[in-house]
């Protein structure tokens, strides 16, 4: 091919470049394509952690999803996700965010700064550390939340509000991303039209709604998409409310059947599922950002 | 009317200030108080007496200092695998024609959000289980940089794009070998995006918890992201002191390597991709 020679200018040749691409390409390969693909099967055996289907797992088939349509503790754990990721994804850190960075578009330098800095050190700061402040905040005895509502006797919050609890951990812990990109959204209406709608004397709402919105509106379902995604595999609940039955979204689900029941086939069918909803979400995500770009 | 208009939405401003400031900063202000309190509380304080006895704790458990090496270990290991790794592929991808790369690159940022976290444990459980590298430290690093590299390539290649190809036209003029090229012309003008990939694979690898959680069982072994968690898990009542001290210590990295990130690079450093 003359044309790949010209285009090659450093004189890297195929069978070179092909070496240069191979490490990389191979701990892809062996470290998550085939972890994803392999799923496929897991899910289709019995395979478990101990005993006889350890050393040689028979192939079930479809019996392992035919027992999930019918498992009880799996649609609870999907319904318990929905309100999880609904809650803290879609409406706290999409809501939170935005309204953090419409009330700073234009305050003082330094409070910005200031509010920005604390927000993004709560997504910055190791997972398990966060989620012992956490369980310090909600501490039956002696902590900070039960201190300021003057309870007495104190509240277990975690164990009594596991899900809420939960809930308001991961909107503290991933607001972040929305405020910043929302931000940065907001800078890119044009000032001129924010000062006419304010010289037509449109209310504060009416604003948001017909000058703010239209801008926005491509970021709004890009952040919406991806924390959907983050919330819906995030593990790091599990460090605040462990196994309780009623914390227990698919993430802590998988983990309880799979590492703590060693019903490794059983818990496989189930990552396929949620590896088919990551598919879906990453997928309507990529076609929004592609849209947006012509 | 006009003035009540205003008065309300200046109050329903300053609400939201003083809200998100508190709902932010409490539970930070603990991580900032307790390590230096002699007798820390799970409220948050002002240290009563302030003491540096805590961080003593630290030298005292048989598994604090040993974890934060495991973290280093991890850590310095997965970002040398990726950005080595992603460095080769990200230049060739730039430079030579591999036919539908741009593709191929999608496909497996694609891959790396789908097969993550929660729905890729069982199947990285079993293949770790099944190559004998369980509560191995080559194995977590593996597992990680599979994860990783996707997103370093798609962003070492950006960066690599917009160098210019004169330089190495020249240095091959001369006779250089594409290694040669890559070692001694690529690697140094590539540097901020080498570094960039360092500092964010680092971040990422010291706060993970899941990988390490489920392929280390063994407590010589883990992590301080693990170990934390066993300072408040496992029996009696936690030894507040200690977990403040460690968990102090443990983040100060993570923060330090942001700022210098932010400094340098401002939010499109880490924008999109955490996992």
């Amino acid at each position: 091919m003359p044309r790949a020679d010209t285009t090659d200018a450093v004189g890297l040749g195929r069978s070179r470049a092909v070496g240069f691409v191979a490490p990389a390409l191979l701990l892809i390969g062996f470290f998550l394509v085939f972890p994803g693909v392999w799923t496929l099967y897991i899910g289709a055996t019995n395979f478990r952690l101990t005993g006889i289907a350890a050393r040689s797992p028979d192939f079930v088939g479809l019996d392992n999803y035919r027992v999930a349509l019918g498992d009880e503790r799996f649609y609870h754990s999907l319904w318990l996700t929905l309100l999880f990721v609904f809650g803290s994804a879609v409406i706290g850190q999409n809501g939170l965010g935005f309204t953090l960075a419409w009330a700073l578009r234009d305050t003082r330098k330094w409070l910005k700064r200031t509010l920005e800095t604390l927000v993004l050190l709560a997504w910055i700061l190791p997972s398990s550390v966060v989620a012992f402040l956490w369980v310090a905040m909600l501490d039956r005895d002696g902590g900070t939340i039960n201190e300021l509502l003057r309870t007495t006797p104190g509240v277990a919050w975690l164990v009594e509000y596991p899900l809420t609890s939960i809930i308001i951990f991961n909107i503290w812990r991933g607001t972040a991303f929305s405020m910043m990109l929302y931000s940065a959204a907001l800078s890119s209406v044009p000032p001129s039209h924010l000062e006419t709608a304010r010289l037509a004397g449109a209310s504060g709402s009416q604003t948001l709604r017909d000058v703010v919105l239209p801008y926005i509106r491509r970021y709004a379902l890009t952040n919406t998409l991806l924390i959907t995604l983050w919330t819906f595999n995030d593990f790091t609940p599990f460090l605040l409310t462990a196994s309780d039955p009623d914390a227990e979204i698919v993430a802590i689900y998988i983990y309880n059947k799979a590492l703590v029941a060693g019903e490794m086939g059983y818990s496989g069918a189930i990552s396929l599922i949620v590896l088919l909803i990551n598919l879906l979400l990453a997928l309507v995500y990529l076609r929004v950002g592609r849209r947006g770009t012509r | 009317m006009e003035l009540a208009k205003k008065v309300v939405r200046r109050i329903l401003f300053y609400v939201v200030i003083g809200f998100g400031t508190a709902f932010f900063a409490l539970p930070v202000l603990w991580l900032l108080s307790a390590p230096f309190d002699d007798r820390p509380t799970y409220a948050v304080r002002p240290p009563r007496e302030f003491t540096l006895g805590n961080f003593q704790e630290i030298l005292d458990n048989r598994y604090a200092v040993g974890s934060l090496v495991n973290s280093t270990i991890l850590s310095v290991g997965t970002m040398v695998v990726v950005v080595v790794a992603a460095a080769l592929a990200a230049y060739a991808l730039s430079r030579a024609r591999v036919p539908g790369r741009d593709g191929l690159i999608y496909l497996l940022l694609l891959l790396s959000s789908v097969v993550t976290g929660t729905a890729a444990m069982v199947p990285i459980f079993l293949l770790i289980f099944q190559l004998g590298l369980i509560d191995s430290h080559f194995g977590v690093v593996l597992v990680l940089s599979g994860g990783l590299l996707p997103a370093a390539i798609f962003l070492l290649k950006d960066f690599i794009d917009t160098i210019p190809r004169s330089y190495e036209e020249s240095a091959r003029v001369f006779g250089a070998s594409p290694l040669q090229i890559l070692r001694h012309v690529v690697v140094p003008v590539a540097r901020p995006g080498l570094a960039t990939i360092a500092v964010w694979t680092i971040v990422q690898v010291w706060g993970s918890f899941l990988t390490p959680f489920i392929l280390l069982r063994d407590p010589d072994k883990q992590p301080a992201a693990v170990l934390v968690r066993t300072f408040y898990t496992e029996g009696g009542s936690p030894n507040l002191g200690l977990i403040a001290a460690f968990s102090f210590l443990y983040s100060i990295p993570v923060v330090l390597m942001y700022l210098l990130a932010w400094s340098r690079y401002g939010f499109r450093f880490h924008g999109g991709i955490k996992s």
